[in-house]
């Protein structure tokens, strides 16, 4: 099994995200992460869903996503040469006056931020890939992992193609 | 007269009215002529204008009943059939039948009451969320709150379930947005970006499907159900004259090739006629259209057709590659892709040679006919109950079934001669389908005798709806294969269980409490009733039958619960050890 990114568009209509969801369900897949959100047109919602699962298998579930009628787009996002792709961590650390500098530069050497400070915790943003963020979390974890939460991956590609090039005839219909 | 009904209706396009109001004028002006229901608090609204409307509203008994009347009436017309029902346990009740034309690619559109928009998700009376519990068993759903949208949603409704592959469609509607005023707006434009269906295929696939066909020494063609549901029977006619590639077909596709043309070799799968698995298993190359590879076509997956190049052409692109890997892949509707196919092949100088094919598909058919062994027990055989109904029904005669052995068996000893004939449940295997999909069907074809062929057991999973019948005039002749057992499930409990009969005696039979009576239930539902149980009988009650005109038939054929399904291939096993009767193996390769 391999893991794939998938951007789905959809109309961004009551009970859309069920649909997708409960479709992987139905159809044997574990759905590692999903992310939904709006885009840059109002009527249209983007769902960006991570999962291990074989090509040939992906290809059905694929096939089966575009058969939701509310679904307009469904694109695979390549690897990091042709994509970027990125999570949002938030998490709480203890760190009080003894092992606070340590801690904050870690915080530094991964680009994150502390977004609160409590006599001994910080809350630390942090953004990234998976194995960026699972490294940062396996550094933090001497000094205490309190509380820690997570995004789905959302992603984008790379380059000056937009996913609504691919999909432009079909947004074009999209209202309300 | 229909058409003047529906651009009246359109033409109020504009008017104010309520949302009850603007279901009803966009069902009259959708053309819908037929609508098979059941009131209940939150679709009362709508049945109060309903009770004004041109449209014929036939009052069933359970709702899982109009669900399938509705299916039938689709399935024989090739019209979107149309249900309607309330809230909450009535929305649950047609659940089954949603699924069931799911599954058997049925255009159907179900209207559903909701409770109040402002009582939703407050667990109200009558309150159950059915749009969440049909969305695996529905091409799609709405849910509709605003009395603006109702008429778009009905619109799109319609569309979806009727274009592409088509499918049953849910409609659920507020009380609130029912009993609302609002501006009547029937739409010009279905407004789903989401939605597009290939249906024409790719020139360049067809070219290529045709140059492989040519190629091949062993062809055969799979006729799937989307062949009867694309109106494409004389396309797939043309094909197989023209080239003279033998054909199997599905269960849904009885009658998309005549059971009596000559390059018919039967059903393919786990009844199929020994000629048509051993076609699929021998061949080639498989020219699919219109049909899914389900199981009980392959059997095991792994050794089906194990020599065929695959060349599966299909409506719905997620079918093609599902089971089997495919070659040639074709999107594209049926009727299309047949006769794309056919101005192919018409350009070909020569025709094939599959005189040796044709050779040992032939020396199968006659080694290994269709047949049955007579019971030992002295009553009737069930087959031979079909078969003689098949020979004495009028032509043009539409049968529909419930599921089972009597279902195997309609398939294998009913011949049929057209498309849209024989309206079975493939997929889901609905009993209880058969009685209520003749009522549709009888409705949709009111000139046509409309024969159910129907298991004790089935009948009375749905058999109220005899009641419908004849209150309705809506005279369906239902012959029951009374066998006093769920017979199929007796079949492999004989089997493969070693005799051991859990839980399917129905105590229906000859010599039995026969409880119930179906001579006597029959009449107390206003029907008549005759009972048969010796063979000299048969042709009598199935004329006499066949007279009544003016109301529906119950014939209790009291058949042995003795008889087997053969040929049959065991479940999950592979088809290449089929059986023609027990322990009989046929031989394939006696001149190779």
């Amino acid at each position: 099994m391999s893991r794939h990114t998938l951007s789905i568009l959809v109309e961004n209509k009551p009970g859309v995200l069920t649909r997708v969801a409960a479709l992987f369900a139905r159809r044997g897949f574990n759905i590692n992460s999903l992310a939904v959100g709006p885009t840059e047109k109002p009527a249209v919602s983007r769902i960006t869903a991570v999962v291990d699962v074989d090509e040939l298998p992906l290809e059905q579930v694929t096939k089966q996503l575009n058969k939701l009628i509310n679904v307009l787009k469904v694109v695979e996002l390549e690897g990091s040469e042709a994509s970027v792709q990125r999570n949002l961590l938030l998490v709480k650390v203890k760190a009080d006056a003894s092992t606070r500098a340590e801690v904050t530069g870690l915080v530094d050497l991964f680009r994150a931020h502390i977004v609160d400070v409590a006599a001994d915790t910080l809350i630390i943003e942090a953004t990234g890939t998976d194995s960026k963020l699972g490294a940062f979390l396996t550094l933090l974890e001497p000094f205490g992992i309190r509380e820690l939460v997570k995004s789905g991956t959302v992603g984008i590609s790379r380059g000056a193609k937009v996913i609504t090039d691919r999909a432009a005839a079909v947004l074009e219909g999209v209202s309300r | 007269m229909a058409s003047k009904i529906a651009s009246a209706a359109a033409a109020r396009s504009g008017e104010r009215m309520t949302g009850a109001e603007c279901i009803v004028k966009t069902l009259e002006a959708l053309g819908v002529e037929v609508i098979f229901g059941l009131p209940g608090g939150t679709i009362l609204p709508t049945y109060d204008p309903l009770y004004a409307s041109p449209i014929r509203h036939i009052l069933v008994r359970h709702e899982q009943g109009a669900g399938h009347a509705a299916t039938g009436y689709a399935a024989a017309s090739g019209k979107v059939g149309v249900c309607i029902v309330t809230s909450g346990p009535g929305a649950t009740n047609l659940i089954t039948a949603l699924a069931d034309a799911n599954i058997d690619s049925v255009p159907l559109v179900a209207i559903t009451g909701q409770v109040g928009a402002a009582a939703i998700g407050t667990d109200a009376f009558q309150e159950a969320d059915i749009v969440g519990a049909t969305m695996p068993l529905t091409k799609h759903s709405f849910l509709v709150k605003d009395p603006k949208e109702i008429s778009a949603a009905i619109s799109s409704a319609f569309h979806i379930a009727a274009t592409g592959r088509p499918g049953p469609v849910l409609v659920d509607i507020t009380k609130s947005a029912q009993v609302a005023e609002t501006t009547f707006t029937f739409p010009s434009a279905i407004p789903l970006p989401g939605y597009k269906p290939t249906t024409k295929p790719n020139a360049k696939q067809i070219r290529q499907a045709a140059g492989l066909i040519k190629k091949a020494k062993r062809p055969v063609i799979l006729a799937g159900g989307g062949i009867v549901r694309a109106g494409a029977a004389q396309e797939l006619t043309k094909l197989t004259d023209l080239t003279g590639v033998p054909v199997v077909h599905t269960l849904m596709a009885v009658g998309a090739l005549s059971d009596l043309h000559p390059h018919n070799l039967g059903m393919g799968g786990m009844h199929g006629t020994v000629a048509a698995v051993a076609a699929l298993q021998r061949c080639d190359l498989i020219v699919a259209i219109g049909a899914r590879f389900d199981d009980r076509l392959t059997g095991q997956l792994e050794t089906f057709a194990p020599h065929a190049a695959v060349i599966h052409a299909d409506i719905d692109p997620a079918e093609i590659g599902k089971n089997r890997a495919v070659d040639i892949p074709i999107v594209g509707d049926a009727k299309a892709v047949l006769s794309d196919l056919v101005a192919e092949v018409a350009q070909w100088t020569a025709k094939p040679d599959y005189k040796h094919w044709w050779k040992t598909l032939d020396d199968l058919r006659e080694r290994y006919p269709r047949g049955y062994d007579q019971p030992t027990d002295g009553l009737l055989a069930p087959q031979y109950v079909i078969e003689r109904l098949s020979a004495l029904a009028p032509a043009g005669t539409v049968f529909a079934t419930g599921v089972g052995q009597h279902q195997m068996w309609a398939q294998q000893f009913l011949d049929l001669t057209g498309p849209r004939r024989f309206l079975t449940s493939g997929g889901l295997g609905t009993m209880g389908y058969g009685m209520p999909a003749a009522m549709g069907a009888k409705v949709a074809c009111p000139d046509q005798t409309v024969w159910c062929v129907d298991g004790d057991g089935c009948f009375q999973m749905t058999g109220q709806e005899m009641v419908t019948c004849a209150l309705n005039h809506i005279p369906i002749k239902v012959a029951l294969i009374n066998n006093s057992s769920l017979g199929m499930v007796r079949q492999w409990q004989t089997l493969i269980y070693g005799e051991r009969y859990s839980n399917t005696d129905l105590h229906t039979g000859h010599g039995t409490a026969m409880i119930p009576d179906f001579v006597k239930l029959a009449e107390a539902y206003g029907c008549a009733g005759l009972r048969v149980t010796r063979a000299e009988e048969v042709d009598g009650a199935i004329e006499q039958a066949q007279a009544i005109d003016d109301r529906p038939v119950l014939v209790d054929f009291q058949v042995s619960r003795d008889a087997q399904v053969w040929p049959m291939v065991a479940g999950g096993a592979s088809n290449d050890t089929i059986e023609y009767a027990r322990g009989i193996a046929p031989t394939f390769d006696r001149d190779e």
